[in-house]
C-alpha cells in the first residue's frame, strides 16, 4: 500500500533521459536537441558534430535522416524557446552541413553533377512525406483524430513522384542499359522509392497504436481495481462504522475483508497472479482448505491461519473427505478449545497429504469422552478410515489439542506435475 | 538513545519503526511502549531517506521494516545500510503474504519475518529472539521456504548442495513450525535442546539467504535483488 510510483520514470532516476525529438525549440526536427539532452551536452556541439559529419559522404545527414525516421517526438509540452542567434547558428550549419557533403562528392568524382541533381530531388520528396507524417502526428495527439485531408493525400503522392522522378533520371544520366532492362529497372526502383517513403509513416502508425493499446489496458485496470475496491473495502468500511460499539463484529468484518483483498490480491486465482493461474486448479485444495478455514474463522469469530505446502490438486473423493474431516477439526477447536487462535498446516506430498489442526487450548482427556458425543469419532474418524486414510489425537487436559490428518492420494503422472 | 554508553547495564532494546503509515508505526510504538518494558522505540522513520539517515544516526538495536514502502521498499534500505552497519538487526513487518515479497527481505537480509496483525506481545517476542541472534520464522514464512527447498518433479539441479539442500532434521523442524509449534515444544518433540532447534532455523536462514536454487533466485530477481 501507498507505494504507486508517481511515473515510470522515477523508477530509474539515474539514467539519461530517453531519446526523443524536441518538440518546442527545433530548427529542423528537433534531432539535434532531443540527442544533446540525452547524452547531457549543449545542442550546439551536436549540431556542429552533424554538419562536421556530412563531410564523409554525407554521413550527418544520412544519420540525422535516420533518427529523424526512427526517433519518436517527445509527448509533453517543454517550453523552449530558439533565440534569432541560435537560429541563425543553426541555419547556418544546416546549409554548411549540405554544401559540405555536396562538396565532398563533387570532388570525389566527375559525374557527381548528375548525382546531386536528381538525388537532391528525392530528398526534397521524401522530407515532404516525412514532415507530412509529423503533422499528422502532432494533429492527432492535440486533436484525438485523424483526418486526412486533400492535401495530405497530395503532398504524399508529390513526394513519391519525386522520389521516383529522382531516382529515374538518376539511372537514365548514369547507366547504359537496355530498354527493356531500363523500364523493369524504373518501375523497381519507383516502387522501392514509394515503399521508403511510407516506411516512416507505417513505423508511427504502429508505435502509436500500441501506446493507444497501452493506455486502454492500464484503464481498464484502474477501473477494475477501483470497481473491486469500491465493492468490498468500502462497503466494509462502512459496515465498521456503523457498527463500532461492537468489538467482535467489527474484527470479524476487518478479517473477513482482509482475508478477502488478500485472496484477491495474492490467492492462486487472484489478481496478482492473473495469467498464470492454473484453471483446473481454481477448486484445488489449498483453495477449499483456505475457504474451510476462512468459514469456521467467520462463524467462531477467531483466527484461522492455515499454511498450505506443496503442489495444489484437484480435489478427488480421499481429498473431499480429507477437507470435511479437517473442517470438522477445526470447529471442534473453535467450539471447545477456548483458544484464541488455531495454525492449520497442510503438506501436498506425492504420495499422501496431511493436515495438522492444532490449537493452545485446554485440551482433554480422549478416554473420557462420552460415547453420545459423535463430532470427531463420527466425522473425523470415519470419514477418514472409509477412504483409507488415518487419524492421530494429541492431546491432555491443558496442553491444548492437535489433529494429524493422513489421506493417501495416487501419485500424479510426471506432466502434470509442471508448474 | 540508547544509554549503553555510560557504565550502568542498559538490557533495553532500542527498537527503530520504519513504516511509510504514519498510523501504524503510532500503533505500534504504543503497544510495544504499553505492553513491554524491556523495549524501547528510539526512533522511527517515514521513507528509505528517512530511514537510512536515522539508523545511521542512532545505532538501534533492531529495526522493524515495513515491505512495501515508495522508492524500494524495506529491502532498498537493507541494502543500503547493511554493509555499514551489519550489527544491526531487522525484523520485516508487513501486511503482505506473497511469497516473493517474504523471500525478497530474507534473501536482502532480514532476519525474520512477522505479518503486521501480530499482537504486541508476540511482536515483541520476535524483537528479543532476533536481538538474540535467532531468526523468527511465523508459520506461514516456514511454509514458505519448505516450499522453496522442496524437490518437485523438474526442479533445476543444485549447483551447491550444502546451500542449496535441506537436511531431513531441517525439515523436521519447519514443519513444526509450520505447524505453530513453539521453539521449546519442537525441542520436546524431536528430543533435541531448544538451543539445537535455533542452530537448525538459522542455518535455516542462512540457506534461504544465501542459496542459488532456482525458485530462490527466481522470486528474488522478480524484484530486482540479484
Amino acid at each position: 500500500m501507498g507505494c504507486v510510483n508517481a511515473s515510470p520514470t522515477s523508477v530509474r532516476p539515474s539514467s539519461a533521459p530517453p531519446l526523443v525529438r524536441w518538440r518546442n525549440g527545433r530548427f529542423v526536427a528537433g534531432v539535434a536537441g532531443g540527442v544533446a539532452d540525452h547524452l547531457g551536452v549543449p545542442v550546439l556541439w551536436v549540431r556542429v558534430a552533424f554538419a562536421a559529419l556530412a563531410v564523409v559522404n554525407g554521413a550527418g545527414i544520412a544519420a540525422y535522416g535516420l533518427l529523424w525516421m526512427f526517433v519518436r517526438q517527445e509527448q509533453d509540452d517543454v517550453e523552449r524557446e530558439l533565440s534569432p542567434v541560435e537560429r541563425q547558428q543553426a541555419f547556418g550549419l544546416a546549409a554548411l552541413g549540405i554544401a559540405v557533403a555536396f562538396a565532398g562528392s563533387a570532388i570525389g568524382s566527375p559525374i557527381v553533377g548528375w548525382v546531386v541533381g536528381p538525388l537532391g530531388v528525392a530528398a526534397i520528396g521524401a522530407a515532404v512525406v516525412w514532415r507530412e507524417a509529423d503533422e499528422s502526428q502532432r494533429r492527432r495527439w492535440t486533436e484525438g483524430a485523424l483526418q486526412t485531408s486533400r492535401s495530405t493525400k497530395l503532398r504524399v503522392i508529390a513526394g513519391a513522384l519525386f522520389v521516383a522522378v529522382g531516382i529515374t533520371v538518376f539511372l537514365l544520366a548514369n547507366l547504359e542499359l537496355g530498354q527493356l532492362q531500363f523500364a523493369v529497372l524504373a518501375v523497381v526502383s519507383t516502387l522501392a522509392g514509394v515503399a521508403v517513403i511510407t516506411v516512416p509513416w507505417w513505423l508511427r502508425l504502429v508505435r502509436d497504436l500500441g501506446e493507444e493499446r497501452r493506455e486502454r489496458i492500464i484503464e481498464a485496470e484502474r477501473a477494475e481495481i477501483a470497481a473491486h475496491l469500491h465493492d468490498s473495502v468500502l462497503q466494509t468500511l462502512a459496515l465498521i462504522q456503523r457498527q463500532a460499539d461492537q468489538p467482535r463484529e467489527v474484527v470479524r468484518l476487518a478479517r473477513g475483508q482482509e482475508r478477502e483483498l488478500r485472496a484477491w490480491l495474492y490467492g492462486p486465482t487472484g489478481y496478482g497472479r492473473r495469467g498464470g493461474g492454473d484453471p483446473a486448479l481454481e477448486s484445488g485444495f489449498t483453495e477449499a482448505l483456505t475457504k474451510a478455514a476462512a468459514e469456521v474463522e467467520d462463524t467462531y469469530a477467531m483466527d484461522v491461519r492455515p499454511v498450505v505446502v506443496g503442489s495444489d490438486r484437484p480435489l478427488d473423493d480421499g481429498l473431499r473427505a480429507l477437507l470435511l474431516a479437517a473442517r470438522e477439526a477445526m470447529v471442534n477447536a473453535a467450539k471447545h478449545s477456548g483458544a484464541a487462535e488455531i495454525s492449520v498446516f497442510a503438506e501436498i506430498e506425492p504420495a499422501e497429504v496431511n493436515v495438522f489442526v492444532r490449537d493452545r487450548g485446554v485440551g482433554f482427556d480422549p478416554a473420557a469422552v462420552p460415547e453420545d458425543r459423535h463430532g470427531l469419532a463420527e466425522s473425523v474418524r470415519g470419514r477418514m478410515e472409509r477412504h483409507g486414510g488415518t487419524v492421530r489425537l494429541r492431546t491432555a487436559p491443558g496442553e491444548g489439542t492437535e489433529v494429524h490428518l493422513r489421506m493417501p492420494v495416487e501419485e500424479k503422472p510426471d506432466e502434470e506435475e509442471s508448474p | 538513545m540508547t544509554e549503553s554508553a555510560n557504565g550502568e547495564q542498559d538490557t533495553r532494546i532500542g527498537v527503530f519503526l520504519v513504516d511509510d503509515h504514519g498510523l501504524f508505526r503510532a500503533g505500534v510504538r504504543a503497544e510495544l511502549e504499553r505492553a513491554v518494558p524491556d523495549v524501547e522505540v528510539v526512533g522511527e522513520a517515514g521513507s528509505v531517506e528517512e530511514a537510512v539517515a536515522g539508523i545511521r544516526h542512532l545505532r538501534p538495536d533492531v529495526v522493524l521494516l515495513d515491505v512495501h514502502m515508495p522508492d524500494g521498499g524495506g529491502a532498498e534500505v537493507l541494502r543500503r545500510i547493511r554493509p555499514e552497519l551489519p550489527d544491526v538487526v531487522f525484523l520485516a513487518l508487513s501486511v503482505s503474504d506473497a511469497a516473493e515479497d517474504v523471500i525478497a527481505v530474507i534473501r536482502a537480509g532480514a532476519r525474520g519475518y512477522v505479518t503486521k496483525t501480530i499482537s504486541g506481545r508476540e511482536l515483541a517476542d520476535a524483537v528479543r529472539r532476533v536481538h538474540t541472534g535467532d531468526a523468527v520464522f511465523s508459520p506461514r514464512l516456514a511454509g514458505f521456504v519448505l516450499d522453496a527447498f522442496s524437490d518437485r518433479p523438474g526442479a533445476a539441479p543444485h549447483s551447491d548442495p550444502e546451500l542449496d539442500m535441506l537436511t531431513p532434521r531441517e525439515r523436521d523442524v519447519l514443519r513444526l513450525l509450520a505447524r505453530g509449534y513453539a521453539y521449546k515444544e519442537i525441542a520436546g518433540e524431536l528430543f533435541i535442546s531448544v538451543k539445537t532447534v535455533e542452530t537448525h532455523v538459522s542455518s535455516v536462514l542462512r540457506k534461504t539467504q544465501m542459496s542459488n536454487r532456482y525458485e530462490l533466485s527466481r522470486w528474488a530477481s522478480d524484484r530486482r535483488l540479484v
